[in-house]
């Protein structure tokens, strides 16, 4: 099996295989290992599929946008295979004047930085989607977010990816990082088996932090299990994502006509137990209370499947993307917090831009691996 | 690492056969043909076919094609049935109303 090559993508979820991808378009030679089974075995499938700039961190903002309007409207032809991009818009819901600040705050925030978001009241609301609940008092309203299909977007960069020649080797677990003559070179797996390369992309979220800590960098991180339960199939509601002011439930309907929705009982950092990725018995009866709190429309729509996956949370609950000094030839791609789905693909093309020495197609320098300074 | 870590493994070229068009999994209509090109599209793992195709993902949740479909992946990829692992069996067991499911008194 190969063992060397330009490129060592720990990590095939979203972030490796489009890496991977944007890179093999440059003839770049690349593997990607994968410690699990499967490809997208993660949050690259474990997420709501939302593709969205409202709601975001400022310091996330820019390459959100940035994605949204240069690679998500074209990606399904790209990569020959519908990943089920919608741009329907994000409603994010209020009940009250308290969650009515938060979204104000959110919205001044973005408009600052050019995104077209706007308040809107309850009639606007039912204008934009009849189905929601009379108690929305206001929302906030981006029409150029949406969502798209996690599983099929993951997979679809790695089936192009491998077309093109990319090596993926999955259930190959890497256990260390080795530099040689102070640069990144060897990266080592549990097996024992020694894969080479002059640049190493960790994408392996939270499990990159142990990875990293191999060659001296450590990012506080902690990881957090959240939980989402599948609709059978439903007449076509609604086209736009939803999120709500507390972030309590978000989720969207499905080109198949399924909808899914992510929620939780407010106690998932007792769940770290859970170690086989099972959903709590808690878990999914509070996420049905969440949804029809909001869309009473789908007190009867039945709940086929309930799923749940972690996710890798940095302590400012931004992502590092990140060359690293102490480590030349290291790049780290870790800790996107739960919502890293969106930003996927552009993550993937500004690490390939990195990898070849080119200008990212926007300023990460807020990302920074070592922006983490203790209180002392 | 296992027997299908290796995801440039040749597969040979993909055969049509006469039978392709079966319909295997019923609830979302996914057929023969359509599991054995996914496999040639690089989806090793039942979990990768699943996400794929969605087969296994509606009403019946695999109950009904679960095994055909294992058995179709594995010939496929030349390995033994006992080499795929089943896909996961996920709550609830079966189909169930929101208003019912939020019905446990979690919240009171």
């Amino acid at each position: 099996m190969k063992q060397t090559a330009d490129v060592i993508v720990i990590g095939g979820g979203i972030v490796g295989c489009a890496a991977a991808y944007y890179l093999a378009k440059k003839k770049t030679d690349v593997i990607v290992l994968e410690a699990s089974d499967s490809i997208g075995h993660g949050g690259s499938s474990r997420n709501g599929g939302g593709v969205r700039q409202s709601g975001r961190d400022p310091r996330e903002l820019p390459y959100a946008m940035y994605g949204i309007e240069h690679l998500w409207p074209t990606l399904s032809e790209e990569l020959g295979m519908d990943v089920e991009y919608c741009q329907g818009g994000n409603l994010r819901l209020a009940l009250n004047d308290e969650h009515i600040e938060i979204l104000k705050a959110r919205t001044a925030d973005a408009t600052a930085l050019g995104l077209d978001v706007t308040m809107v009241d309850a009639k606007e609301v039912k204008e934009i989607c009849p189905h929601l609940s009379d108690k929305i008092v206001a929302a906030s309203w981006c029409p150029t977010d949406g969502h798209a299909n996690p599983m099929l977007t993951t997979l679809a960069y790695y089936r192009r990816a491998r077309e093109m020649g990319v090596t993926f080797i999955t259930g190959e677990p890497v256990v260390e990082l080795r530099k040689i003559k102070g640069k990144i070179r060897q990266v080592v797996s549990k097996d024992g088996t020694i894969y080479e390369a002059e640049n190493v992309i960790v994408a392996a979220g939270y499990e990159g932090r142990e990875i990293a800590r191999t060659v001296g960098i450590d990012i506080p991180m902690t990881r957090f299990f959240e939980e989402c339960v599948v609709t059978e199939m439903q007449p076509k509601m609604f086209d736009i994502m939803l999120g709500v002011a507390t972030a309590e439930v978000y989720g969207h309907q499905c080109a198949h006509g399924s909808f899914v929705f992510g929620s939780g009982t407010g106690m998932e950092s007792a769940n770290d137990r859970i170690g086989a990725l099972q959903t709590s018995a808690l878990g999914t009866p509070a996420n049905c209370r969440a949804i029809m709190k909001y869309v009473p429309a789908l007190g009867d729509a039945k709940i086929v499947r309930s799923w749940g996956g972690w996710m890798d949370i940095t302590h400012d609950k931004v992502p590092v993307i990140s060359t690293v000094d102490e480590v030349p030839g290291l790049i780290l791609a870790i800790g996107f917090s739960g919502h890293g789905f969106g930003t996927g693909p552009v993550v993937g093309l500004m690490l390939s831009q990195m990898v070849l020495g080119e200008k990212t197609a926007c300023d990460l320098s807020a990302l920074r691996y070592n922006r983490f300074k203790s209180k002392v | 690492m296992n027997i299908l870590s290796d995801r440039s493994k040749d597969l040979g070229p993909f055969v049509p056969q006469p039978d392709d068009d079966i319909l295997i999994c019923r609830c979302e209509e996914v057929t023969k043909g359509e599991i054995r090109e996914a496999v040639h599209a690089g989806m090793f793992t039942i979990e990768e076919i699943r996400r794929y195709l969605r087969c296994g993902m509606g009403l019946c949740q695999g109950q009904t094609c679960g095994k055909l479909v294992k058995g179709i992946v594995a010939r496929e990829l030349g390995v033994a049935n006992t080499d795929l692992e089943p896909a996961t069996s996920r709550a609830p067991m079966r189909p169930t109303e929101m208003r019912v499911l939020g019905n446990d008194g979690g919240n009171e």
